[in-house]
């Protein structure tokens, strides 16, 4: 029972505090007289974008916002690659190698895109400089791009214009990112979590062997790993880690960091638009399927494998950390895989299959709050394709917000329908063609589809979480994995971008009794059954064929 | 300007709408078989192509046919047994392709048969050509160019569509607008001085100046139309399409990896199956409607007698948010009729009607003609003899028109002040009683007219104003549908104020001029509105021009019909109402199928994927209870067919509109076409699986 009281409790606090950072984020990106704590940041910033020779004019195209977004995120990832490929030894007590060239290409790839899936051991890879100068770097900058890419696209469906990227970029970091990340970093350090350059701790068990325990600047790390929904561990065992997660409260505030900037995005979303109401109905939508979600995978963990109830009690044990139990491990597992964080709080290759499934679908919608910014993002496009879609039955061109959706917005929302499919399902099938002994899968039947298909869905969704028990440190997982990370951040990015430019575009209509309204309940069910047929249905079979035939399997 | 003219019809349509239509309908019969032998010459690849949801099925169908007549081409472990269920598959893949291409050509079909009746008004004749010397050459009708100047005399068929510059004759126009009363047609008049090529001239004599080449004119114009040859795909039609097409692009990348993923479970599924889950998944029954839908809107549209010049254009109908509507003809009946006399100044009626009578007698207009009626009820005589005097034509410019009797008396009548301004010119004295009933006629909704002779004024005519009856209720309609109705007239303030109220349109623009419907229209596109009006005379060409949805008047000039998108061959202004509702009725059909054809796709997966993967443990996925694996698969298929068929009717009729808000309409289009497609396959194909059953098919 205590599980699922906590866990509503969490989402109580969640739908509490959206609001307050929600006022916040719209004050930022809509240039909203500044509270008093951040206005001594203006000079700073602006002082910053003249040092790049940059004007802070708004772009007139939707190039104009992508070229500072692509051209800055290519300068980032040099850094950080050049961190990994040459790890120097300052600040690498352990005197760590570079990595391998696939390696430290997928690691950079994957932590510039906020997906932060990791193919190596980090403590036993990493030195501190490339833990902070090369991961903590991206996580920071990622996040913040994706939120600037989030309100950019905002601005756009509110008619705004679509803003500079860089000075949405640098507000993100000094007014969202970089404060809310100490704050939380300080909570951690109270908690217990390290933050220290010290070389890793030599002890003596209590069976009297030696043991390394690898330490670092972890509190800081962690808070933006939560708060920018990156999700890459520290340590490898991620915050199933005492370091990264010591106690059930530390646990509960970093699946509330989770949730509290995609959740606020919506928020402010609404007063962007001037509708409130429209945004709390979203509120709504996404919460609906993450409290599924969240039964189900909390459901399922807690009653465990029904083949082994008969010898163990007290649900499904493997893989979970004691301290967090069957059931907040559920919900950890439906809230990573939701906000396309990826941090896990035990092992999901060890969940029930029903838990699985939830980790994948939400992977497939990315919109169960979804990436930093981006997941908004992927919410207007569904409702903008849901508009379109039942808007005709109304009889008249449907329009989303008092804009028209005509051909070139469903032209690019379709285009964002179809990145994803294109880079789980072809990589993943590929794979699959080479046979269960091929690409280290590490089960045979439908458990290694699930293995694969998620592996790639992953990194397309930008998540990062893992059914870890794939051999994945390969130069085909690397590259291929590579592929999906940057196809499905950049293009996605791009459409989203094109997309709110043209709708920025279009006049707005004042609402008649002949518009079909978007911000009521009717609508909202429409959206959501629009999600899930056009988000999941295409995926249906390889969910049938993996997590549903082996939960079937275990229930007969 | 209140007794213009430009607003006055030579022709009024007549009778029942089915009772005017202008061409025979096309037989049922004919249409069927013209169909079906259709359906089979579209199944060229060349025209399939074009298509990209029916072009996947097409591609399925030639893999499928191969596989049933070689079962090994792909997989040398294929049995030569599993060529009946192939042959099967294969059958039922063609019947949805012929479905879909019978459904497309039986939309053309009625399309194609008013294209050949019109044709045939179109015998070349021969032409009298004046030439620049005045002498007169004999040519082909096709010879002729825009420009040229030709004689036409009783008994000839006009040979292109012209504007006449001397002459008065009858035409009759019955070969478009099925009207038979014979119409006159002269020079300078706005709106009877344009004829079409076709038409037939019954007496008299016309001189004409071609305003259209050869194959220009407007018949052709109607031809190409009403075939579809000019026919482009509509803004929603090509959104929906890039719809379709990346579902179709997202179900083909997912049905083409699933081989390989279920080949790693070594139960790698048949190529047919594959083909068959794909044909399912992808949107085929709003596929191989859709362009059956665009076709049929655009002939109910011609039905109604209305003509569109692009699918576009009837697709705009559903969008517009104002109607700017003229009162007189579409929110009153087009004549106002005298109904009462109000003397002034101390006149007694029976001197009123004596001078009406006198200011009336040259005009011929209905509100004229009224005068004169009532004035010979009330026993008045004319001032003087008629052969002598002359008329004054009514200008829009004067406001005003009347007769000067051979004795040089002026007998006039119009716009109260400009009588006021002419009684003052002429040096008399203008009573206040005027006012007062002025006033009075104008709160009962009527039209003052005053009247004087030469500097005395006498009083004025109270013509009534009849509201059409149950236009108030389609207005009602309108607001419910969220359509702002805008009524131009050329009344006063008080006049228009009390028409409005009672007709219970949202706005009017009082004593209008022509340039105020362009700065109404324009008003309110940039509110980002879509505007619709009608109208006729050649003043309202920059108008139609300037709406998103301009309907011309048949009987209007051939300058309004050009600028506008829409000719009304009935000439009922009315009718802009139910065109709005066609084009609404559009957009809603095509939603629904679509959502339709999605929301299929859920029992689809339910029928198919348990079979295709029988040996994986996904039997409980089989809700249905289908009978075997290939039963399952060759049900969903044979509903897949059967659906395009079963809503072709649907399709070519539309889904029927009704006023209602959008929310309303919203709940009950979800319900009926949202859940439907959700449920009713479930039952369809479970009926399949009996069926086939029972006849051991499989």
């Amino acid at each position: 029972m205590l599980p699922w009281l906590l866990a509503a409790a969490l989402l109580a606090v969640v739908v509490l505090t959206a609001p307050v950072l929600g006022r916040h984020l719209y004050a930022v990106f809509d240039d909203r007289p500044q509270p008093a704590w951040d206005r001594w940041l203006t000079p700073l910033e602006s002082g910053l974008l003249r040092w790049i020779g940059e004007t802070g004019r708004p772009a007139d195209s939707p190039w104009g916002y992508l070229l500072p977004l692509l051209i800055s995120n290519a300068l980032f990832g040099l850094v950080a690659l050049a961190l990994l490929v040459w790890q120097p030894t300052w600040l690498n007590p352990l005197g760590f190698g570079g990595l391998r060239w696939d390696l430290a290409l997928h690691t950079t790839l994957s932590f510039l895109t906020n997906t932060d899936q990791q193919h190596l051991i980090p403590e036993q890879s990493l030195g501190n400089l490339a833990q902070l100068g090369a991961m903590q770097f991206l996580m920071f900058v990622s996040a913040a791009t994706g939120l600037a890419v989030g309100f950019a696209v905002i601005r756009g469906f509110s008619g705004r214009p679509l803003g500079n990227f860089y000075r949405d970029l640098l507000r993100a970091l000094s007014r969202v990112l970089i404060p809310a990340s100490l704050l939380l970093a300080l909570f951690l350090l109270v908690s217990g979590v390290p933050m220290t350059l010290a070389s890793p701790l030599e002890i003596t068990t209590l069976e009297g062997g030696q043991q390394w325990l690898p330490r670092g600047p972890i509190a800081l790390f962690e808070a933006i790993k939560q708060l920018g929904e990156n999700g890459g561990g520290f340590v490898s065992a991620n915050a199933a880690h005492p370091y990264e997660n010591p106690t059930l409260l530390t646990n509960l505030v970093s699946t509330w960091a989770m949730l509290i900037i995609p959740a606020a995005t919506i928020d402010a979303f609404g007063r962007f638009v001037g509708n409130r109401r429209q945004s709390s109905l979203l509120l709504v939508l996404v919460f609906g399927l993450l409290i599924a979600g969240a039964v189900v995978a909390m459901a399922a963990e807690q009653a465990g494998n029904p083949l082994l109830s008969s010898w163990i009690s007290g649900g499904n044990l493997q893989g979970k950390e004691l301290r967090f139990g069957t059931g907040l491990t559920g919900l950890y597992a439906t809230v990573t895989t939701g906000t396309m964080t990826g941090a896990v709080n035990g092992a999901i290759d060890a969940a029930m299959p029903l838990t699985i499934l939830t980790a994948l679908f939400n992977l497939f919608l990315q919109v169960v709050f979804g990436g930093q910014g981006t997941g908004m993002a992927y919410l207007l496009v569904f409702a903008l394709l849901a508009v379109f879609l039942t808007g005709l039955m109304v009889g008249r061109t449907p329009e989303f917000l008092g804009r028209k959706v005509e051909k070139a917005q469903v032209v690019w929302a379709s285009l964002v329908l179809l990145i994803h499919p294109l880079f789980v399902l072809i990589p993943a099938a590929l794979t699959l063609a080479g046979g269960p002994s091929w690409a280290g899968i590490s089960n045979p039947g439908s458990h290694g589809i699930s293995q694969v298909v998620y592996e790639y869905a992953s990194a397309a969704a930008n998540n990062g979480s893992g059914l870890e028990g794939l051999g994945d440190g390969t130069p085909w997982w690397n590259l291929s994995a590579s592929l999906s990370l940057l196809g499905g951040r950049y293009l996605p990015i791009a459409a989203l971008v094109a997309l709110a430019d043209g709708v920025r575009r279009k006049p707005a209509l004042e609402p008649s009794p002949g518009t079909l309204r978007t911000d009521t309940g009717l609508f909202t069910g429409v959206t959501a059954v629009v999600l899930v047929i056009l988000g999941a249905l295409t995926f249906f079979p390889v969910l049938a064929l993996g997590p549903i035939a082996e939960a079937l399997t275990l229930a007969s | 300007m209140p007794t213009s003219t430009r607003v006055l019809f030579p022709r009024m349509p007549r009778g029942p709408r089915q009772e005017r239509r202008y061409l025979e309908r096309p037989r049922q019969q004919g249409l069927l078989q013209r169909a079906i032998v259709e359906a089979f010459r579209k199944l060229d690849p060349r025209l399939a192509v074009a298509n990209p949801v029916m072009f996947v099925v097409w591609c399925g169908t030639v893999l499928c046919l191969a596989l049933t007549i070689e079962p090994r081409l792909l997989d040398a472990a294929a049995g030569a047994r599993e060529r009946g269920f192939n042959a099967l598959i294969s059958l039922t893949l063609l019947a949805t392709l012929l479905f879909a291409n019978f459904a497309e050509a039986l939309a053309e079909g009625r399309g194609k048969a008013q294209a050949d009746a019109l044709r045939r008004t179109q015998a070349r004749t021969q032409a009298r050509r004046q030439l620049p010397d005045g002498s007169i050459e004999l040519v082909d009708s096709s010879a002729l160019r825009r420009g040229d100047v030709v004689l036409v005399q009783g008994g000839d068929v006009i040979p292109a569509d012209g504007e006449v510059i001397a002459g008065v004759a009858s035409v009759d126009e019955s070969a478009i607008t099925g009207e038979s009363a014979p119409v006159l047609k002269e020079a300078g008049s706005d709106v009877a001085g344009s004829v079409t090529g076709g038409t037939r001239i019954l007496s008299d004599q016309l001189t004409l100046r071609i305003s259209a080449d050869p194959g220009k004119g407007f018949i052709d114009r109607m031809i190409a139309l009403v075939e579809g040859a000019e026919r482009s795909k509509t803004p929603n039609e090509i959104a929906l399409t890039v719809l379709l097409a990346v579902l179709t692009q997202v179900f083909l990348i997912a049905v083409a990896t699933l081989s390989p993923v279920a080949g790693f479970l070594q139960k790698p599924p048949s190529v047919v199956t594959l083909v068959a889950l794909l044909v399912a998944l992808i949107p085929t029954t709003i596929g191989g409607l859709l362009s059956a839908i665009g076709i049929a809107g655009m002939d109910r549209v011609a039905q109604f007698n209305v003509i569109a010049t692009s699918g576009r254009a009837v697709e705009a109908c559903g969008d517009v948010n104002t109607l700017v509507l003229d009162k007189t003809g579409t929110i009153t009946l087009g004549n106002r009729l005298a109904e009462e006399f109000l003397p002034v100044g101390g006149y007694s009626s029976a001197e009123l009607a004596v001078v009406a009578y006198g200011a009336s007698c040259f005009d011929q207009t209905p509100e004229g003609r009224s005068i004169v009626r009532l004035a010979e009820k009330l026993g008045a005589a004319l001032p003087f003899e008629p052969a002598s005097a002359s008329g004054i034509d009514f200008s829009a410019r004067t406001r005003m028109s009347g007769s000067d009797s051979a004795d040089g008396i002026e007998f006039r009548k119009g716009a109260v002040d400009a009588i006021k301004g002419f009684v003052r010119s002429r040096g008399g004295v203008v009573p206040d009683q005027l006012d007062q009933c002025f006033e009075q006629v104008s709160r009962l909704g009527g039209t003052p007219l005053a009247v004087c002779r030469g500097a005395e004024l006498y009083g004025v005519i109270y013509l009534k104003d009849i509201i059409k009856p149950g236009i108030r209720e389609r207005f009602d309609q309108l607001r419910r549908m969220g359509i702002r109705t805008v009524m131009l007239t050329g009344d006063n303030p008080i006049t228009a104020g009390v028409i409005a109220r009672e007709a219970g349109v949202d706005d009017f623009i009082a004593e209008a001029t022509p340039e105020d419907k362009i700065a109404v229209i324009q008003q309110e596109q940039k509110l980002g509105k879509l505007v619709a009006m009608t109208g006729d005379g050649s003043n309202d060409a920059p108008a139609l021009a300037q709406a998103n949805v301009g309907v011309a008047m048949n009987s209007g000039t051939q300058a309004a019909k050009e600028a506008a998108n829409m000719v009304d061959l009935d000439s009922d202004p009315t009718k802009l109402i139910d065109i709005v509702t066609i084009g609404k009725q559009l957009l809603i059909t095509r939603g629904a199928l679509t959502t339709f054809s999605i929301a299929n796709d859920i029992a689809k997966y339910f029928a198919i994927l348990p079979a295709l993967f029988a040996g994986v443990g996904l039997q409980a996925l089989n809700v249905m209870r289908l009978a075997s694996p290939q039963s399952a698969i060759l049900s969903a298929m044979v509903f897949n067919a059967l659906i395009i068929p079963a809503l072709v009717p649907l399709a070519l009729k539309g889904v029927k509109f009704r006023p209602l808000s959008a929310e309303q309409l919203l709940r009950r289009n979800l319900l009926v076409y949202g859940a439907g497609g959700v449920v009713a396959p479930f039952i369809g194909i479970k009926l399949i699986d009996l069926a086939i059953g029972a006849l051991r098919l499989i």
